[in-house]
Order: structure tokens, then sequence, then C-alpha cells
């Protein structure tokens, strides 16, 4: 186990060294001068020369390269060419933001996915399964800045059960952090919710019919135990697989989703700095999601091991 | 049909009685009218084919019938009491408490994501007989009661840790946890190498005798029947067509079906095949000239994985050599592990030897290039175990068998398709099936579409891995003399590979058998059976089950 783990977290770091690269010359490889984008079209070639000097830019690319990930492994992501601010700071006010409303939407796709897909499942050719299967189709067709606005329009301005925009952070008001959270982790979590009711509602039919699951009857078990103890147990080996593969598309579709809502969170960042060719902003900002992926995903990976054994143990026991 | 009067030879009423029990998936109906009753510490085996209903009995005295299963009719009395429109309650003490369920496949039995003890153990929780620390430590004396070394470390262990015949183990022991009156047991060895099935019956009904339960055994082999049960109930397409003591049933035989089942019982015994009208062996012994240069010779072939997390590369095959004539069978023998499969894989050129070579007639296998290397694919072909898995389940059957055909280019379209037909009718299937697909079939059917296809190529050597082991008895005498027929009219040569020795005695002239990846005998299949020089073939032999009532 640890040392599977071990394994893992070295991957890891690997997969973000890589991606450090990527981003470093990705960032270089876009047109423009950022030296002229920093001191405007108007300035003398000797201010140019002066302010390559002063970054670095005139340095050999892999000399450059290490001083980059020097500051980065530092926490230093350079300063923000729009607002003069250090980027760590525009970070640390707006990453909450958006972790929170990610969290919020897999909430709400875990426990209405799950839900619905093993009440699909057992009541199979029943009306919680159609209720269950036209829940997905609608939440897969119907795209989630739409679905936002039709919530702010009834649910917030029309019965006025919630707030239409706006973020509190946790630390001032817990309450009034949640109610602000509702509507936008809905939104977001609502596609994610189909794709993993649809998964948990055909992972359980086939464990359903498994031996392990009529034998777990034949002996006795009770109903409740037999659902979640064999057959939920085993379902959550693919249905975990699924939901780290999306959890990507939360991090994108939390930009959108932001945008609606009026949360100053990280995709409200990305468009800004995006809009006004705001670099070092721009590469922390895929620095962070890279990061986020790679850790999202040995998460997932340490979640494998936990529900399935099979994997824990790497073969090499007898 | 005949009715229970020799019944409960122990006890007073039945312990178990079904009566006019009709059973319908659906509204299909699949039991018409069963009869069965199992006195108290009586042995009771329900013998039949696939399909024949023998599970669905079974399914149905626990209430988990499969899908759309419902019981239509009838009733089951369970010790007087009757159960079969009984509530959920009422079924969960049944279940287990009273009446405990050997499964079938011990791969599939258990619960992959749960610790093995802990299985065992949640059976006594789920009933109320022990809770925490007690109901561990009764698990592990299940465990060690049920033949497994080292419980405490086991207990902790995961199911894939556990060969098969310890999972059926740990199935036996959870089955016995609550000290059920009945042990209903649904073919509970048919997954497992013959001596280990041996063991694990001797050990259940050691585990059964002692605790004087009952025994409801469903399985398809005649002779383990024969051999493990008092009364044998024998059932065909939804009827019980004839019931009596074991020894009656298999030697005095009075319904039709009982007599084909017990005449196409894979028997040790030579006799019995030249009465059933098949090549007797010394016919075929005589056969083609044995001085005349081997079709297919193996020269000390030796295969080696590595293995992670150990320093000396495993060794499947050791040193193999044997050689077949043109027109013969030999089968190779030996358990899961012995190397027999990985032996087939390289002869027909799909796994590469780590040392040791493969000739078709003088031609190297590995070696061969180019248009050698394709007749020799061509005048080999494979025909494996599983005819559900090895048919593609999206291709007609028509373009199953032309496959080979079309890869190798032989004939324009008009031809091929004259010679599917022709294919089909030597496999006797009509030209009809060609249309359909392998999922519309049944096994034995899938299995002669399988040896079509082989067939298609005109080859000097069929490969059959297990190719009869998953049929039912009498599909697979069906299959046998099927292959017969082809070996005295094309004169194919078969290298066979089973772990079923009454197969090997049917089909074979000679015999190799293998253990741990070397051979251990080797000679004509007369002189190994009946004076076998290894230990271990003399085991392999006294583990056929029935093999006392054939002889």
């Amino acid at each position: 186990m640890g040392r599977y783990l071990g394994i893992r977290a070295l991957q890891s770091v690997v997969t973000l060294v890589l991606s450090s690269i990527v981003v470093f010359l990705g960032v270089r490889a876009l047109p423009g001068d950022p030296a002229r984008a920093l001191a405007g079209e108007e300035a003398t070639p000797e201010t140019l020369a002066a302010i390559r000097a002063d970054l670095g830019l005139d340095d050999p690319l892999p000399q450059q390269y290490l001083a980059f990930l020097g500051q980065l492994v530092r926490g230093d992501l350079g300063t923000s060419v729009r607002t003069g601010q250090p980027v760590t700071e525009l970070l640390a006010a707006t990453l909450p933001v958006t972790l929170w409303l990610s969290l919020g939407a897999l909430l709400v796709a875990i426990v209405v996915g799950i839900g619905a897909g093993v009440a699909a499942a057992v009541y199979r050719g029943r009306w919680p399964e159609w209720l269950a299967n036209g829940f997905t189709l609608v939440a897969l067709s119907v795209p989630s800045f739409w679905l936002g606005i039709l919530a702010i329009l009834y649910l917030a301005v029309g019965l006025g059960w919630f707030p239409a925009s706006g973020f509190v952070p946790l630390r001032e008001d817990p309450l009034r952090w949640a109610y602000h959270l509702v509507l936008p982790s809905v939104v977001l979590g609502t596609a994610l919710a189909a794709v993993v009711m649809r998964q948990t509602r055909a992972s359980m039919i086939t464990a359903l019919s498994t031996d392990y699951v009529r034998t777990a009857r034949a002996k006795g078990m009770p109903r409740g135990k037999v659902l979640t103890r064999f057959a939920l147990r085993n379902s959550l080996i693919v249905v975990v697989t699924i939901v780290g593969l999306q959890l990507g598309g939360l991090i994108s579709g939390a930009v959108v989703t932001e945008r609606i809502f009026g949360l100053p969170g990280f995709g409200k960042l990305t468009l800004d700095s995006v809009f006004t060719r705001d670099y070092p902003v721009i590469q922390a900002v895929v620095v962070v999601v890279t990061a986020a992926y790679v850790v999202i995903n040995l998460a997932v990976d340490v979640l494998y091991s936990v529900i399935n054994p099979r994997i824990r143990v790497g073969g090499s026991q007898a | 049909m005949p009715s229970d009067a020799e019944v409960g030879t122990t006890g007073a009423g039945p312990l178990l009685e079904v009566t006019g029990l009709e059973v319908s998936y659906g509204d299909v109906p699949v039991l018409h009218g069963v009869d069965l009753t199992v006195g108290t510490g009586e042995r009771v085996a329900v013998v039949g084919e696939s399909g024949s209903g023998k599970s669905t009995t079974a399914a149905a005295v626990l209430a988990l019938l499969p899908g759309r299963g419902r019981v239509t009719a009838g009733s089951i009395r369970f010790a007087g009491e009757d159960v079969t429109h009984a509530p959920e309650s009422r079924l969960r003490r049944l279940r287990g408490r009273e009446v405990g369920l050997v499964p079938q496949d011990p791969m599939s039995n258990l619960n992959p994501a749960t610790r093995v003890g802990a299985q065992v153990a949640e059976t006594l929780v789920a009933h109320g007989l022990a809770k925490g620390r007690a109901a561990r430590d009764r698990a592990i004396e299940l465990l060690v009661e049920a033949g497994i070394e080292q419980p405490e470390r086991r207990y902790r262990q995961f199911p894939h840790e556990f060969s098969g015949g310890m999972r059926q183990r740990v199935l036996i022991a959870m089955a016995l946890a609550c000290e059920p009156a009945l042990l209903i047991a649904d073919e509970p060895t048919s997954a497992l190498d013959v001596t280990v099935q041996r063991r694990i019956l001797d050990h259940l009904e050691t585990l059964r005798a002692s605790r004087g339960a009952s025994l409801l055994m469903v399985t398809h082999d005649l002779g383990l029947a024969a051999d493990r049960a008092d009364r044998i109930v024998v059932m065909s397409k939804g009827h019980v067509v004839e019931t009596g003591p074991a020894e009656a049933i298999l030697r005095d035989p009075q319904h039709e079906y009982t007599r084909r089942l017990v005449a196409a019982a894979p028997s040790v015994n030579a006799s019995k095949v030249v009465a059933a009208g098949g090549v007797s062996v010394t016919e075929r012994s005589a056969g083609p000239d044995a001085s005349a240069r081997p079709l297919l010779e193996v020269d000390d072939l030796v295969r080696t994985y590595r293995v992670r997390g150990r320093r000396e590369p495993l060794v499947a095959v050791d040193h193999v050599s044997f050689s077949l004539q043109a027109g013969t069978t030999t089968a190779v023998v030996g358990e899961s592990g012995s190397g027999k499969t990985t032996v087939a894989r390289m002869v027909l050129g799909l796994e590469e030897p780590t040392s040791g070579e493969v000739r078709l007639d003088g031609e190297v296998v590995r070696t061969a290039r180019g248009a050698a290397r394709r007749a020799v694919r061509r005048a080999m072909q494979p025909v494996f175990q599983d005819p559900y898995a090895s048919l593609d389940p999206t291709f007609t059957v028509e373009r199953i068998v032309d496959e080979p055909l079309r890869v190798f280019g032989v004939g324009d379209k008009r031809s091929r398709r004259a010679r599917v037909t022709d294919l089909l009718e030597q496999v006797a299937l009509p030209a009809s099936v060609g249309q359909r697909f392998p999922g519309e079939l049944s096994g034995g059917q899938r299995q002669r579409v399988a040896i079509a296809r082989a067939l298609a190529l005109d080859p000097r050597l069929m490969v059959c891995d297990e190719a009869v082991s998953a049929l039912d008895v009498l599909v697979q005498d069906q299959v046998m003399t099927l292959l017969e027929d082809l070996q005295r009219d094309l004169g194919i040569s078969f290298l066979f590979i089973t772990h079923d020795l009454a197969v090997v005695r049917q089909l074979a002239r000679d015999v190799v058998v293998m253990r741990n990846g070397r051979v251990v005998e080797h000679g004509t299949v007369d002189a190994v059976f009946a004076s076998p020089a290894e230990d271990y073939t003399r085991d392999l032999l006294d583990a056929i089950p029935g093999a006392g009532f054939f002889s």
C-alpha cells in the first residue's frame, strides 16, 4: 500500500515538472513581446532593453526556465501586470471561491447522482428509474448557463428563496456563505450528477446480478447491507473513475457559473487576465489548474486502492 | 411420475418437500410440476442438462429466482412449514440459518471488496448468532474446519489472494456457519480441477455427516451424483423424469432420457465406447502407420515468465517433448497450472518458447516466415474452451466461418458461401444457422460453429483447448462423436488439451500427463490407463467421479 502510494506520488511530481515546462514554453510561444506589453507601444528601444534585462528575458531559455521554476517552488508567481498586485495574493482571494463552488457541485453530483442511480437500479422498470432517466436526459441536454439564468430568474428573483449573486467568505458568516453557494453549486453540479447517475445505475445493475450478491442474499444478509456493502461498494470503483475524469470539466464549468452568479472566483480572474493579456496571471492560472488535475488524479488513485483491494496489494503477495 | 415412496430414510417426515412446483420466467414456464423431497440426513442429487430446470428448482427453494422468475403453482415446505410465498423476514431466516447454499463458481461468489474472514463472520452477525470478537473467533474456527491453513492470516486476506479451491472452502465455511439443517450445493465443484474437486467433496461430506445435515446437490455429472448421493432425481425440460436410489438409476435406468444420460457419461472404461457404437480404442491404436514421421514434434520446449516480486523466473513449461502421428489424437492432461495450455499456445505459435522448438511436418513454427509461416498457420487451427467467449457476438455464423477463408483469400464470394454451407453440414448444423448470431445458439451449437471455423482451411492439426469441458454430458458426447467422425473421414489430427481423463479415454490414442510444467508420464492411453507408472496419474484416474460405477 505505502509503496504503491509512493510510486503514484513520484509519478505526480514528474507530471508536474513536465507540465511546468509546457506552461513555460507555451507562454513564451504566445505572439507579442511581454516587454512591449509592459512598457506600452510608445516605449523607446532602450526602455524595452532595460525591461528585458530586468525580467531576464535575454537569458537563454533553460536558464529562464530554472529561474521560473525557482520562483514557483518558493511560491512566487510574479506580479500582475494589470493590477500590480502579487499573483499569489490574487489567487488567495479567488481560489477559495472556486474551490467551495466545485466542492459544492461535487457534493450535489455525488448525493443526487449516486442516490438516483441506486434507486434506478433497484427499482428497475418502475417509476424511480423513469424519473431518474428523465432527469439525466434533461440535465445533460440543458446548458449550464441557461440553467443558471433560469435558476436566478425563478428561484432567486421570482421566489426570492436564494440570493441572485455574490459571495460571502466562510470566515465572515458561515450561514450566509452556504446560502450563497447553494444555487451555483446545484447549477454546476447538475450535469455531473447526470453522468454519475448513469454510471451508478449501470454498474449497480451489473453488480446486483452478480453471483456474490446472490450468495449474500442466500446467506441471509439484510437487504440494505446487500445493497450497500456488496453491490454499491463494488459499483463505486467505476463511479470514482468517472467522477475523477469529470472533475476537470467542473473547473472549466466553474468559469461560466461564476460569471452568471457574479462570484469573484478563479474563473472571473482567468477571463479578466486573458482579456488584458496579463501573462503572469495566465501562467499562474495554468499552473494551478494543472496542479489541481494532478492532485485530483492522485486522490482518485488513493480512493481506488481504498475501494478496490486488488489494486492495493499490487499482486506482490501470495 | 415416480412417487417418492422411498423417501426419508432416516427421519420421520421429509425436511424439504417440493410439491407440483411450477416456475415461470416472465411468461415462459420452465418448471412443470416438480416433486422432490429430501429426508433428514439424506443426500439427494438433482441431475440434468443445462436448461433442465435443476438450478431453478434449487433457487426456488431459497426464493432466489433470478430476474422475472416467480413460482406460479405448487408448494415448497421446509420442516413442515409452507415457505412458498413467505415474507422477506421469514425468508431471511430460511436463507443461511436453516438452509445453507454452496454456490457453483468459487471465483465469482465472494465479494471482491471485503476480507474473506469478514464475509464468513457477517453470516453469523446477520443471523444474530455472534457479533464482534466472538463472530471473528467463530469464523476462524469455521475456516479451520473447512480446511484452510493459517486461518488468522487468511482471515484478513481478500478473495483474489485465494485459489479456486480455497475460495470454495470459504464458501463451504459460509454455508455451514449457522449450522443449517439443509445444504444446497449447486454444481459445487464443477469449476475446479478433478483432484481438488475430490478433496473438497470429501471434506464437504465429512462436515455434512458430522452435523447430520441433509444435502440437496445439483449437478450435471451423473458420476458425481452416483458417488455422493443416496438418491438421484433426474430432470429434463422442467420435469422430473425419474427418481430412485443412486445405484438403481445408474445400473438400471428406466426412463429413456436417463438411459441416454448414462450412455453418454464419459467413462474410463473402454468397453463402453464400443458398446455405444463409437470407434473402439483398439481400432484407433491400429490406425495409421506408427513408423511414419510424426506430423507434430514438440522438442524440449521451455517457457519461463518473470513474475513481479520474485527473483527466479517462473518455469511454466519445463523441457516438454512429445510427438503426434498424423491422423491420431494426442491428449495433454493435467490440472490448472500444469502448463498444458501454455504448451498449446506455443504449438499454435501464439506464444514464443523460451527455448526448444515446435515442428509441424518438419517446419519449425517459430522460424517459419512468409509463405511457410502462412502454410503453418493454415495447417493448424484452434478450438477453444468457451464457446460463449470465443465467437464474436456481432458476427453472423456465416461471417465467423467465412473469416479464415477471407483472410487467406480462398476462392471468390460465391464459392466461399458454398464452402461455408458444406462446413456447417460437416458439423451437422443446418445451413440456415449461417444467418444467425452466436447469441441465438446453444453451447453445443456454438462449439460446432467453432469447429466448422477451424475446419474451413482444411487443417491437418486441430488444437482443442478444453474444447468439450464447458458442454453438457449429452452435448459433449455429440461433439466428441463429431470429432471422431472428422478424424476418420478427413484424417485430421487432434491435440487435445484437457483435465478430463474420461474424455481422453474416449478420444485419444496417446496421452501426455503434465504436472508443474513437466511431463510426468507419456504413452498410449491403453498403457498409461491400465498401469499408471506415476502416483500423480493414478490420483487423477481415481479422482474421476463415478469411476467405480461405470467400470
